[in-house]
């Protein structure tokens, strides 16, 4: 026992039934590892029914962490260690589990109903289809059972203990200290369940114990501190960081932030973190539906608030004749949409890039808005106060578009200082002199922001065609066409004030790998690897999606080939080779889940005239 | 912030006059329209309403979504929001909640709020936002030219009913009384002096206020409440209601609505007010929490009893807006007033040197 074993990175899956609190799990692990210094990316994975059957592989809920003594922006590609709650847990996330990897499980679980529960034939604990790979079993529920028996909790709640002991495990395994986790308890839940939070902690030290005791690993793996750039960090999910990504732009605005959202998956969290700030005089609505939500931001807008609202793509669909509203009514509003698996209700727990075309053409008539999307968790925080500072500076919509993947996905988090923000300060027009609601600012195009309470420039705007200049309603052809050329050009200036594409890699060469929101942490990583490798490959990646970057045609055009990856059929692909004639090759997954790096590279050599088969479900075109 | 700006605005607001309230634009309703008496009141009542409540012009905004009524706010020299249909009561959600200094209308009609925004003007009413939503009935589609509408009469003919509509229509009242409306009123278009009333006192209701205004479309449904509205016979044929007062209607008040209990349940009935002693008279009264009386009052058949016309419910209850300050309020004496870089460093945070 106790040889160390120094590593770089560990890759953890942890599985079970959704009951079974594995998230919970998965989040104190992290936790404890950003507090150690690593570097970490999560990846949470769980059934859209609130409780599907126990024991089926539908209930099965995962969380995935990776950890590190170097940069990462991806959750890895495979696990290394797979715990695995019962045999439902075990068969839907064995295929991703590196060859001669561990499998941590809960013999008690493997009864012959439970395994036949999750469809194996024959008991997969005796009939060697486990043979790749090193299985510890550890009667995981009837050693918390007896962990946890004097502590006076129900049998039921005694069970719920047990990822608390497979935690302990684990934790020892990483030669971690269960203190902080301890702390991280107590400080959760002793107040409100005192009890439950004595028998996890119980729970917690006799898996440690008994990982110590019992002489099932040969050792323990250490992972040193990652070397990130000096600052205070925390941990945030994209959700999270959205968030305060947006409280932060209202505070730099001088303006009152009002969200308006109707519940859905997976922007909620956005909402619950949201309604927390009452303090700062951030007004939170429940709406009764998406298309109020979207209403309410408009009427927030009017009135000089930062209007905001968020939601998930079936809601986007509802809220788009009310954008087009915002669209004429030249008003500042953000909309989030914090994309999921479609078309219809789709894949309400699972990731996807196929809202783009959404929100660049999903309204009537010629409807442009401004689009942003963050790059991983911590980018929300960043491209929130994007989104605001394009909306009220040019006096339009912008669509802020995560995804699944970041929102749930978690990693830390440099908090900035005040003078790395920008300043966008708001001021209203109030000059009686200049009463008219649609003469335009020479440089940006965009309207003055007149609101209701301002003396003698009372007016009326709506969704009716405007007359340029006085904003009276106009049904004049040529005016039409003058306005719907305003909005357009009001987008296309957005362009002098966003930073251009910045490229990592050589300025010029074979290959240029672009990607756009989620996709960057397997995309950077890939290009890495295949310029250590000795290949030219550069990595690009657009977080401002309408317009894009000034210098993104010429860019382009640097490299012999440009790949795209998207979690699309090739959204992004279709529009930049419409705009700029590059012949950009697509690399799509639509399987409700992120590229692998592995998929890149493979990709990558494949282009450059590799030799190295596809052997992944990635399809390419 | 905006939440402060109300406590410094002007002490003492200017006198208005009517011309004041008309917006420079031509008005383009067909001639004859019901629309242009309503318009008409609501620019008369404004002085008084800015007076009385200390508004200046400028922190008064009309919103409409789609529909002939919805043309209203170009016509107010008032800030005004033309929006989508259906849409208006969010809107005026939005920015009545974030600005409460601001007095927020919304003009809407039986296509716009009964059918395509119902939903919204449930959800506005029973949140008891603070806004005042006329709606305009005239039992038809005007602007798109002469559909049924939600409250159209069952069997009604039109273009897209020719052999009679098969639905039966909603009572806006009621589905106000439903959503817990806390101001329920009605008026007629042409009975002028009582829609001015009727719209004052929407006006000084905090909260959400619902009034229905009977609008004739001489175009597509003329006539559709002579039966009751004509000047001839809107004595015998409507009961005004006076809080405090018995049911009482007819030339000389010699008429009363009784209520009657019996095989059919609850009935109403008319009666001689002579022959009914004044103990047994049943009061409306306007402020009652639980208010059974009114609610039945906004469901009386049309054909065989009377119309009532007035203020059915007015009741004071805390207001989205308010409750809202009161929740912001607490949370700062709370948490204290937010700081962002506070705010920002308030979890588990990490060094890096
Ligand atoms: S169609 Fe009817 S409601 Fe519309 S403006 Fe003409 S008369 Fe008035």
């Amino acid at each position: 026992m106790s040889n160390h074993v120094e590593i770089k990175n560990a890759v953890i899956r942890f599985a079970g039934d959704s009951g079974d609190g594995i998230q919970i799990t998965g989040s104190m692990f992290t936790h404890e590892s950003a507090i150690l210094g690593h570097d970490i990316s999560t990846m949470p994975d769980f059934p859209a029914e609130i409780r599907a059957p126990a024991g089926t592989l539908a209930g099965v809920s995962s969380f995935q962490l990776n950890f590190s003594s170097y940069e990462i922006d991806t959750p890895g590609d495979q696990p290394a260690v797979l715990v695995a709650l019962n045999p439902a847990a075990l068969r839907a996330n064995i295929m991703d589990l590196a060859p001669g990897g561990a499998i941590i499980l809960n013999s008690d679980a493997f009864t012959k109903s439970e395994w036949q529960k999750a469809g194996y034939a024959s008991d997969p604990l005796a009939d060697h289809s486990l043979s790749g790979f090193k299985i510890y079993p550890i009667p995981v529920s009837s050693l918390t059972l007896a962990a946890v028996e004097n502590t006076g909790i129900s049998r039921k709640q005694a069970v719920q203990c047990k990822n608390m002991f497979t935690l302990g495990v684990i934790t020892w395994l990483y030669d971690r200290s269960i203190e902080p986790i301890k702390r991280y308890i107590d400080k959760r839940y002793s107040a409100i369940r005192p009890e439950m939070a004595e028998a996890n902690k119980l729970a917690l030290q006799a898996g440690y114990n008994y990982a110590d005791t019992v002489e099932l690993f040969t050792g323990k793996y250490q992972i040193t501190a990652a070397k990130l750039p000096p600052g205070v960090y925390r941990r945030v999910t994209g959700n999270e960081a959205t968030a305060l990504g947006m409280l932060t732009a209202s505070e730099l605005c001088g303006r009152p932030l009002f969200y308006a959202s109707y519940p859905i998956t997976p922007a909620s969290d956005i909402l619950h973190e949201l309604s927390k700030l009452r303090h700062f005089g951030v007004i939170t609505m429940q709406a009764e539906d998406e298309i109020a939500a979207m209403g309410m931001a408009i009427g927030a807008a009017y009135g000089g608030s930062l209007g905001l609202t968020g939601t998930s793509g079936p809601g986007m669909a509802l809220k788009s004749e009310a954008i087009g509203l915002a669209v004429m009514t030249e008003l500042p509003v953000v909309i989030i949409n914090v994309q999921r698996g479609g078309p219809s209700t789709g894949l309400p727990t699972k990731t996807e890039q196929a809202d783009l075309l959404q929100a660049m053409f999903g309204r009537n008539g010629e409807s442009p808005v401004a689009i942003v999307a963050p790059a991983t968790p911590a980018d929300c925080f960043h491209m929130a106060i994007e989104a605001f500072r394009i909306a009220v500076r040019y006096m339009i919509p912008v669509v802020y578009l995560s995804d699944g993947y970041l929102a749930n996905g978690s990693e830390p988090w440099r908090i900035p200082g005040p003078e790395e923000l920008p300043s966008m300060r708001v001021k209203f027009h109030r000059d009686r002199d200049m009463p008219l609601p649609y003469v335009r600012d020479p440089q940006t195009l965009s309207r003055p922001w007149i609101v209701p309470g301002t003396p003698g420039l009372e007016h009326r705007i709506g969704g009716l065609e405007k007359q340029d200049g006085t904003g009276d309603v106009s049904y004049n052809s040529r005016n039409h066409e003058i306005m719907v050329g305003y909005r357009a050009e009001k987008v296309r200036r957005i362009a002098e004030v966003i930073p251009p594409l910045t490229v990592s890699g050589p300025e010029t060469g074979d290959l240029l790998i672009l990607g756009w929101g989620s996709t960057y942490g397997a995309i950077r990583h890939a290009a890495e690897n295949a310029r250590n490798q000795g290949l030219s490959v550069a990595s690009a990646h657009l977080k401002y999606l309408n317009p894009w970057p000034a210098n993104t045609g010429e860019v382009l055009g640097r490299y012999k080939h440009v790949l795209l990856p998207e979690l699309n059929s090739g959204q992004l692909r279709m529009l930049l080779r419409a705009e700029y004639l590059v012949d950009i090759i697509g690399m799509n997954k639509i399987m409700g889940k992120p590229f692998l790096m592995t998929e890149i590279e493979e990709k990558i050599q494949t282009i450059l005239g590799g030799v190295r088969p596809l052997k992944t479900a990635a399809v390419t075109c | 912030m905006l939440m402060n700006e109300q406590a410094t605005r002007n002490e003492h607001v200017q006198q208005y006059t009517r011309k004041d309230f008309i917006s420079p634009e031509a008005v383009r309703w067909c001639p004859g329209c019901g629309d242009y008496s309503i318009l008409a009141q609501m620019q008369r009542v404004m002085p008084t309403v800015c007076a009385e409540l200390n508004l200046p012009r400028e922190n008064i905004v009309f919103i409409s979504g789609i529909g002939c009524s919805s043309r209203f706010p170009y016509y107010m020299n008032t800030y005004g929001f033309h929006t989508i249909h259906g849409r208006a009561p969010t809107i005026a959600t939005g920015l009545a909640v974030s600005r409460p200094d601001l007095q927020v209308w919304v003009i809407t009609g039986d296509g716009d709020g009964l059918s395509i925004g119902a939903n919204h003007l449930l959800h506005c009413l029973r949140r008891n936002i603070d806004i005042k939503i006329i709606l305009f009935n005239n039992r038809i589609y005007g602007l798109t030219k002469g559909q049924y509408s939600p409250t159209s009469e069952k069997g009604k003919k039109t273009k897209s009913s020719p052999m009679g509509t098969m639905e039966a229509p909603v009572n806006p009242l009621y589905t106000a009384m439903v959503a817990e409306a806390t101001f329920v009123a009605r008026a007629i278009a042409t009975d002028s002096d009582r829609l001015r009333e009727i719209l004052l006192r929407a006006a000084r209701h905090r909260g959400a206020a619902f009034v229905e205004v009977l609008q004739n479309c001489n175009v597509f449904n003329d006539g559709a409440f002579d039966s009751f509205a004509e000047k001839a016979v809107m004595e015998e044929r409507t009961l005004i209601l006076k809080d405090g007062n018995p049911l009482i209607f007819g030339k000389n008040g010699d008429k009363v609505l009784k209520m009657r209990g019996g095989s059919h349940g609850l009935e109403f009935e008319v009666a001689p007010t002579a022959e009914t002693p004044a103990d047994k008279l049943v009061l409306h009264n306007e402020k009652s929490p639980r208010n059974y009386l009114a609610r039945l009052l906004t469901t009386l058949d049309e054909a065989t009893l009377p119309v009532p016309i007035g203020v059915f419910q007015a009741i004071d209850r805390p207001h989205y807006g308010a409750q809202l300050q009161d929740q912001i309020a607490m949370a700062r004496k709370r948490n204290g007033p937010g700081k962002l870089f506070e705010h920002l460093h308030n979890a588990d945070t990490w060094s890096v040197t």
